[in-house]
């Protein structure tokens, strides 16, 4: 048993080395995108059902509207009551987790092989029949508005919202708090729930992606018998705002006395997903701020300055030109040092681009990481809905190594110069600072 | 089915090594059997500091190569320092597995601790402390911790206290390191697409010559029995106020522990045993009973139970995060009530059921990368032995509701209580 079971390892290996992922696609006569992957590390299976409704999608002046739906979803359906639903899902030991993204809305969950089909099942019906009782509104309201007082006791949340604030200014979805604003989600109605459902959640709207210990064919079986069925017209395009990059340096202090460390979020508007600049983008910001512990701003801030336990920078292309964010704790006597040291490293950037070791190095990093972030049913299946919501393709993963090793210095150097800037940053700083950083505590 | 391959070698490096042929990884984790348990007073947080400085290179990996070796092959990296243990990691392609081998050899041997980087690394680590301070659930944890023991250095925060953070210097950390970085305290493993024979001769090759050093005695301080209930509250500007209720609870290998486990199953959902990754996937909770007591209620915003494995009796405590508008007493008054409950009346048999489903669950979920079952044979054998792990599907399997009633009488009594309140202040 153990040898055989050994084997079938040994061989799915050997497959996925040559292949890819290889993951089998279809698309259903109603519009549902299913991705199945066979792997058999683990006797489970991961869910990931994604609809294109994230948060970009609430509707003017109720911001807060898909964080709520999102809370109550899977309270309860037209056959089945909350009570009904946790049980069926505690007594299998799995969590549900919805995740909210500017553009879409994601129920994750891992289950025993043994009990997908009827995962699934219930899964499709909290997708497709909710009922949102009221009762339950009320008291998911309630943990919200406690959630939303936490963040804002958070400087690294009251930071890092405010800069997306700034950057993605006048209402753009971006610069909205996920989560709304206590008034906002204080009024919001089960029928303002209702209207966002109806309005986003069609199966022309839904991707699925299931990975784990189950055959594709049997994965396409069930789905088609849960989603099949599923009718309602497709929803209306989303229209972003145009983005407009900063024309001129901002800096903004949010005083939290009663905290012992400031948090600094330093950032840029950057480029969508699909730019053709985006590998090069990628290559610059794992360079710059990510490579190791942080990067070139690591080395500086962490490293040979001792001033921060974090420091690193991120960039998130989407549909609009998402932010590219840096991002650092350091204690209030040392923040216009830790600007001052961003400002350095940007400016070295900008002036001599990056090594020949440090693009190769973090070239290297990327390819060779893929077997490790590929390595479980969550991170496939994720990697999958990425590539489906991007358009990337089914065998992205194997293209990848390829778009990586096409970018040259020259290339990274201009990403750099293109979001890159110290005369137009957005600087925010919250903590126990006062404008203009006069640190409270020595 | 036990796969794991033990062994031990000259110097008394303990090895163990796994097969794992699912992807073409390997991961390394280095245990080493000193955490902040083993702090003597004046030097709190050394252990901690101790593992920064192990990342800061060794005599044949100078400081500014210590990056990259690693990434090279796409891997990650990290350590981590708790109560019991300090423990490194890498994982990455599999033939990077004598890279990482040597990464460990040198940690454990030649580390420099240069001067200069040990100014340095204070100020990180204050900083570290710091943005810890910033979250009030983890400044009360910390002060619940401390009031919750009065003897057993348990009571100590693992970063340490600020003025022995102030005051360490590099000769403590480096004797402190020479006394516990030996290969007889020390536990290797290595799980992933390896054959175990030619990964036994790499870590000979690499480990073999390292002398092993006196062996170092645990603390072994014996908690005095807890007599009455103990309280305190934090009163701090704020926006949320939290509550935490401690109780002295069972080692990993006490005959209590796996009831207990049960029992937090059935009052906040199974959270599983991998301090490394369970907490990343939230416990399956909403049929759980303080869940509905306090969060179904409207009472609290969050409920969580947290028991981890650990060498010496540790603490279980209950966490929650009261609702805006909510008093601290009525969130305390509707928790305690439920676990006198549950002393009183215990589980019933449908509750043992779906407690011992979840765990049966979850330890499934637990072992889904070869990081995450090396971090599990490393973590267990430094509290208690790979073994004791292995055979915990078999334990659980075996509680009964009596098992899981006596230890609900016997940890929920009040006088074995602290209880905590973080009261925010305008």
């Amino acid at each position: 048993m153990a040898q055989n079971s050994d084997s079938r390892q040994t061989s799915d290996l050997k497959l996925q080395t040559s292949r890819g992922l290889a993951p089998v696609r279809s698309v259903f006569d109603n519009g549902v995108v299913l991705l199945a992957k066979a792997t058999h590390a683990t006797p489970a299976v991961t869910i990931s059902l994604a609809v294109r409704s994230g948060s970009a999608y609430d509707p003017p002046g109720a911001e807060g509207t898909t964080w709520l739906l999102s809370r109550v979803l899977d309270r309860g359906t037209h056959a089945r009551s909350a009570a009904d639903i946790a049980e069926e899902l505690d007594s299998r030991g799995i969590t549900l987790t919805i995740q909210i993204t500017r553009h879409q809305f994601t129920i994750v969950c891992t289950c025993l092989a043994e009990d997908f089909e009827a995962v699934l099942s219930l899964l499709a019906e909290i997708v497709l029949t909710p009922s949102l009782p009221e009762s339950e509104i009320a008291t998911r309201k309630g943990e919200i508005i406690t959630a939303i007082r936490q963040d804002d006791d958070n400087p690294a949340v009251r930071a890092g919202e405010s800069l997306m604030g700034h950057l993605y200014p006048n209402g753009h979805p971006y610069g909205r708090r996920t989560k709304g604003t206590i008034e906002i989600v204080e009024g919001l109605t089960r029928q303002a729930l209702q209207r966002q459902h109806a309005a986003r959640f069609a199966p022309s709207e839904l991707s699925a992606a299931i990975v784990g210990d189950v055959e594709p064919p049997r994965v396409r079986d069930i789905a088609e018998r849960v989603f099949g069925g599923w009718r309602a017209a497709p929803t209306a395009a989303l229209v972003l705002p145009p983005v407009h990059a900063a024309n001129t340096r901002n800096r903004v202090v949010i005083p939290m006395p009663n905290k012992a460390q400031a948090d600094i979020a330093y950032g840029f508007t950057a480029i969508t997903r699909r730019d053709p600049d985006y590998y090069s983008m990628w290559l610059m910001n794992v360079a710059f701020g990510q490579y190791a512990i942080g990067g070139r701003l690591g080395d500086s801030i962490r490293e040979r300055q001792g001033m921060a336990y974090y420091v690193s920078s991120s960039f998130d292309a989407n549909l609009a030109e998402g932010p590219l964010a840096i991002r650092a704790g350091v204690s209030a006597t040392n923040v216009e040092r830790a600007i001052a040291s961003i400002d350095e490293e940007i400016e070295r950037l900008l002036a001599d681009g990056l090594t020949e070791k440090e693009l190769d190095e973090s070239r290297r990093y990327l390819i060779g990481a893929m077997p490790r972030a590929l390595e479980t049913n969550t991170a496939i299946a994720n990697f999958l809905q990425t590539s489906e919501f991007f358009g990337l393709g089914l065998d992205y993963d194997l293209q990848l190594p390829g778009h990586l090793r096409a970018v040259t210095l020259e290339s990274a150097h201009a990403a750099a110069r293109r979001v890159l800037s110290t005369r137009r940053a957005t600087v925010v700083v919250a903590g126990p600072v006062s404008d203009p950083y006069v640190p409270e505590v020595s | 089915m036990i796969r794991m391959h033990a062994t031990t070698l000259d110097n008394g490096l303990k090895v163990l090594i796994q097969e794992e042929h699912t992807a073409p990884l390997a991961s390394v984790w280095c245990w080493y059997k000193v955490g902040s348990k083993d702090e003597r007073p004046g030097l709190t947080g050394v252990s901690h500091w101790v593992e920064h400085m192990n990342f800061k290179g060794t005599t044949n990996i100078p400081r500014d190569q210590v990056k990259g070796i690693i990434e090279q092959f796409g891997g990650s990296w990290n350590g981590y320092t708790w109560i019991d243990q300090t423990t490194y990691l890498e994982t990455a392609t599999k033939d990077a597995l004598d890279r990482m081998l040597f990464i460990e050899a040198e940690r454990m041997a030649n580390g420099l601790y240069d001067p200069e980087d040990c100014e340095s690394e204070r100020t990180v680590i204050i900083s570290e402390l710091q943005g810890g301070e910033n979250d009030p659930d983890q400044l009360l944890d910390q002060e619940l911790t401390a009031t919750a023991f009065k003897a057993h250095p348990y009571r100590h925060p693992t970063i340490g206290w600020l003025p022995d953070l102030q005051s360490m210097t590099r000769d403590d950390l480096y004797s402190y390191y020479r006394r516990h970085y030996v290969p007889n305290n020390a536990t290797l493993v290595i799980v992933g697409d390896v054959d175990t024979d030619d990964a036994l001769q790499q870590v000979d090759r690499r480990f073999g010559r390292i002398p092993p050093g006196p062996i170092v005695s645990r603390m072994q301080t014996v908690e005095p029995e807890q007599t009455g209930e103990r309280r305190l509250t934090i009163r701090k500007e704020g926006t949320t106020d939290y509550l935490k209720v401690a109780f002295h609870a069972p080692a990993a290998t006490d005959g209590g522990f796996y009831p207990l486990l049960l029992l937090d199953a059935v009052l906040t959902g199974a959270k599983g045993m991998n301090l490394w990754s369970s907490f990343r996937l939230p416990p399956p909770q909403r049929s759980a009973r303080l869940y509905r007591a306090v969060v179904e209620r409207g009472l609290a915003s969050q409920v969580s139970g947290s028991l981890l494995p650990t060498e010496q009796p540790f603490l279980y405590t209950v966490s929650a995060t009261v609702t805006e508008g909510i008093g601290l007493a009525d969130v305390e008054s509707a928790i305690l009530d439920e676990l006198d409950r549950v002393r009183r009346e215990g589980v019933t048999d449908a509750e043992l059921v779906k407690a011992k489903a979840q765990l049966r669950a979850r330890l499934v979920f637990d072992n889904d990368s070869v990081t995450n079952i090396a971090h599990q044979l490393g973590y267990f054998e430094t509290i208690a032995s790979a073994d004791f792990f292995t055979a915990a599907p078999h334990r659980i399997a075996a509680v009964t509701t009596d098992d899981v009633a006596s230890i609900a009488g016997g940890i929920f009594a009040p006088s074995n209580r602290t209880v905590g309140w973080f009261e925010s202040e305008v």
